[in-house]
């Protein structure tokens, strides 16, 4: 039966993320985008949220709640609306935490899970994109060749979050020259493998926050017991469909920052005697821009609410990531540009969101839901 | 819950829709298309009888009733009206019902008008309704309305002159049927000075003195009727004939754009859905694979452009899904309404243009209804509220200002 509304616990969850956004979150953005990194109490704050904890089975010390991609996906919204870079770190450890839960083997749980069910915040990663031009997630240029009872795993890899703290990265290769989506295997791999090189942190234009390291495999041999789901493998294409519904909900919160940031100040802001949101250029930019962000966020419910369902979402969840990155990027440049050449001024949020606005179109796998 | 589901009784409608949109829609399409001005007698008179038997297809017919417990009625109609777009918008905006004059009569009239102008609607010959706000020199701006309503003892007596009247022919003089006219009772007054009359076909002064030739959707009649001292009872106005210091009684009429706009975008998006499914059905026959999933950068500029039309798309569906379905729930659903018709105009625009150019001589050619659907689409920009007023209607309500304030 067709409805627009969240459950009561999914509003209830949505309003808890909401407040730690604006309340803890928001205000330190900017200092976490000039000095680089997240201030620990605002993640220690959020990993008592429980936003981690709460999928992972009680057997394994969790709170054993369903999971949801709907949820997952206005979480992802609020979380992103407070700060992108908080917002990748917190849920962070979900890129290993979410695939062992779905896919993983008997004792990949038992070795994984307990170790994100604490008190304290467990960084956790997964390794997907790759540092090339071309860079497809339907042809990954990362190999793992099996070999005696082990996999070895050659290539690149980048914008792994948390990359160098991570207790436990999830990698992902072609295996056996098989580069589709059918073909790739998640390797869960220990921080002190031989073979594994963490290169320093990676400079980027915007998610200047988050720590995201590149990897270097150089004949890094895993035993065949991490691959993810033992001999069955995982199933890569859902995964990514995940991952789509995250960042695709991410950037809606990064357009509703900006949208809402921009609205308030073409308020304030006085020209011609009056305020700038009075003149019809301004105010049509903000109408589209609201528009936008309501149909974006739509089309991600949609494709959360099929995955939700066992189905398969590749074409909501691509559809949805592709519209949203298109959506966020011209959102967030409009804000600037409402608030012109302050607007341009680091004191003003908008051109960090325009920044971190710009990179939805290149991530991927960068978060899940 | 957030579902995405539709319920079974929508689903089973929508196939029922469907069918007919196939097999008695789609058949006459371009003959009704060319033959601008003549009426597809057999279609309209199977539908008006199809809805002797069953809930009409009309424009959403207003917000759920208190205590009536939870009801899908305008998300039914936003899926059937797209079912129907799909077949052919120019046939559907045709059909016998009591459309956006009845909708006004639902929204504003008393019982007894509802009675005596909506009972008609079940029985007989097939009849139409209209509704008459544009005028020459008043479009977008309704509150400019200069078309007079004057009390004389127990009538008033209207005069002016209004174009852009869908059906107005059918509901005027060809059926028994009704306008919907929109006068000033108190030019001074403005907007609260502007008032809903209901003239009866046939009224002496009310006369169409043209049915415009267009764009597109051809198989509508869209008149312009002149009123000449036109006399009718004082009853027939709808709500109250107080001119009050607040703006009551227009926004009254004006919440019925509420229900009819997420319509106008069901419609459109049932228009954009035929060219969608126009151009998948030759890409499939050509073997041209979208492929979704790889790397956007490596799409083909084909790809590309059909994944944005299906996105758009959707995207304004989902949109008029919900305005649709919080009027169901009872909510207020103005900018949700204006949300919907400014996607979705817009989007099935620019979907069946793009339609055209990949398709190429396909596309332009008039041995396929591509070229028709284009033509179709445009009016869902315009008619209802353009994309523009919509937008003013977004920007102030996510502004907080009112008309005085951004206009």
């Amino acid at each position: 039966m067709v409805s627009f509304q969240p459950s009561e616990e999914q509003q209830l969850i949505r309003d808890t993320v909401a407040a730690f956004a604006s309340e803890q979150v928001r205000p330190r953005a900017h200092e976490a985008d000039e000095a680089g990194v997240i201030p620990s109490d605002v993640i220690q704050q959020g990993w008592e949220l429980g936003l981690v904890q709460s999928a992972i089975p009680e057997a394994y010390g969790g709170s054993g709640d369903t999971r949801s991609a709907v949820t997952g996906a206005l979480v992802a919204e609020e979380l992103a609306w407070g700060d992108l870079s908080t917002a990748l770190h917190l849920l962070a450890p979900r890129l290993v935490v979410y695939p062992v839960l779905e896919m993983g083997t008997p004792q990949q749980k038992e070795r994984i899970l307990k170790a994100y069910a604490g008190a304290k915040f467990c960084a956790g990663s997964a390794a997907v994109m790759e540092p090339r031009w071309d860079f497809d997630l339907a042809a990954l240029s990362a190999t793992a060749r099996g070999q005696n009872g082990s996999y070895v795993l050659n290539g690149a890899k980048c914008y792994v979050p948390l990359g160098d703290e991570a207790a436990h990265l999830l990698i992902y290769a072609a295996t056996d020259g098989r580069e589709d989506y059918a073909g790739v295997s998640g390797f869960l791999v220990e921080r002190d493998t031989p073979g594994l090189k963490i290169v320093e942190r990676e400079k980027n234009m915007g998610l200047k926050g988050l720590s995201t390291h590149e990897i270097i495999l150089e004949n890094c041999r895993v035993p065949a017991a991490n691959r993810l789901g033992g001999e069955t493998g995982c199933d890569f294409a859902k995964l990514m469909n995940y991952s789509r519904v995250a960042l695709a909900s991410m950037a809606v919160g990064v357009a509703r920052a900006a949208f809402e940031y921009a609205r308030d100040y073409a308020k304030e802001r006085k020209a011609f005697g009056v305020a700038i949101a009075q003149k019809q250029t301004i105010a049509f930019m903000l109408a589209e821009m609201a528009l936008e962000i309501d149909a974006t966020r739509l089309l991600t419910w949609e494709a959360a609410w099929k995955l939700d369902r066992g189905e398969d979402a590749t074409r909501e969840a691509y559809l949805a990531k592709n519209y949203a990155s298109n959506m966020v990027l011209k959102v967030t440049d409009n804000a600037v540009q409402v608030l012109g050449g302050h607007g341009y001024i680091r004191e003003h949020p908008v051109e960090m969101w325009a920044r971190n606005g710009r990179g939805f179109a290149v991530f991927e796998g960068l978060a899940i839901v | 819950m957030i579902d995405f589901e539709l319920q079974p009784e929508v689903v089973n409608a929508k196939n029922m829709i469907h069918m007919l949109a196939e097999q008695a829609m789609r058949p006459i399409s371009r003959e009704y298309d060319e033959r601008e001005h003549e009426k597809p007698w057999d279609f309209l008179n199977m539908m008006w009888n199809a809805s002797q038997s069953s809930n009409p297809v009309t424009f959403g017919d207003g917000k759920a009733k208190k205590d009536a417990g939870p009801s899908f009625r305008n998300l039914q109609s936003a899926v059937t009206i797209e079912e129907l777009s799909w077949g052919d918008a120019g046939l559907y905006l045709s059909i016998p019902n009591p459309g956006l004059g009845g909708a006004a009569v639902a929204a504003a009239g008393t019982p007894e008008q509802k009675q005596r102008f909506l009972a008609r609607f079940r029985g007989g010959e097939p009849k139409w309704g209209a509704m008459a706000i544009t005028e020459p020199g008043c479009g977008s701006d309704s509150a400019a309305i200069t078309t007079t309503a004057v009390r004389d003892g127990d009538h008033w007596v209207i005069n002016g002159t209004k174009i852009f009247v869908t059906s107005g022919l059918m509901a005027a003089e060809k059926s028994d049927g009704f306008v919907v006219v929109w006068a000033t009772v108190d030019k001074s007054a403005g907007r609260a000075g502007i008032k809903a009359f209901v003239v009866e076909r046939g009224t002496p002064g009310m006369t169409v003195t043209k049915v415009e030739h267009k764009m597109g959707i051809r198989a509508s009649d869209t008149a312009a009727i002149v009123f000449e001292d036109c006399r009718i009872p004082a009853d027939n106005l709808l709500g109250s004939a107080e001119v009050k210091k607040t703006t009551e009684g227009f926004k009254g009429v004006m919440a019925t754009f509420d229900a009819t706009r997420p319509a106008v975008a069901a419609s459109a998006i049932g228009i954009g859905r035929a060219a969608v499914d126009f151009v998948r059905e030759i890409l499939e026959k050509e073997g041209v694979k979208i492929r979704y999933g790889i790397s956007p950068k490596k799409l083909t500029t084909l790809e590309r452009d059909f994944m944005d039309m299906e996105a758009h798309l959707q995207a304004a569906r989902l949109l008029t899904w919900r305005a649709s379905w919080m009027m169901d729930q009872g909510m207020h659903n103005n900018l949700e309404a204006s949300m919907s018709k400014a996607k979705a105009g817009l989007a099935v625009t620019q979907v069946t243009q793009k339609a055209v150019e990949l398709l190429g001589p396909l596309g332009y050619s008039r041995k396929y209804l591509l070229e028709k659907w284009l033509r179709d689409a445009k009016i869902n920009d315009i008619f209802e509220g353009t994309q523009q007023i919509n937008l003013m209607i977004i920007a102030r309500r996510i502004l907080g200002y009112s008309s005085k304030e951004l206009n």
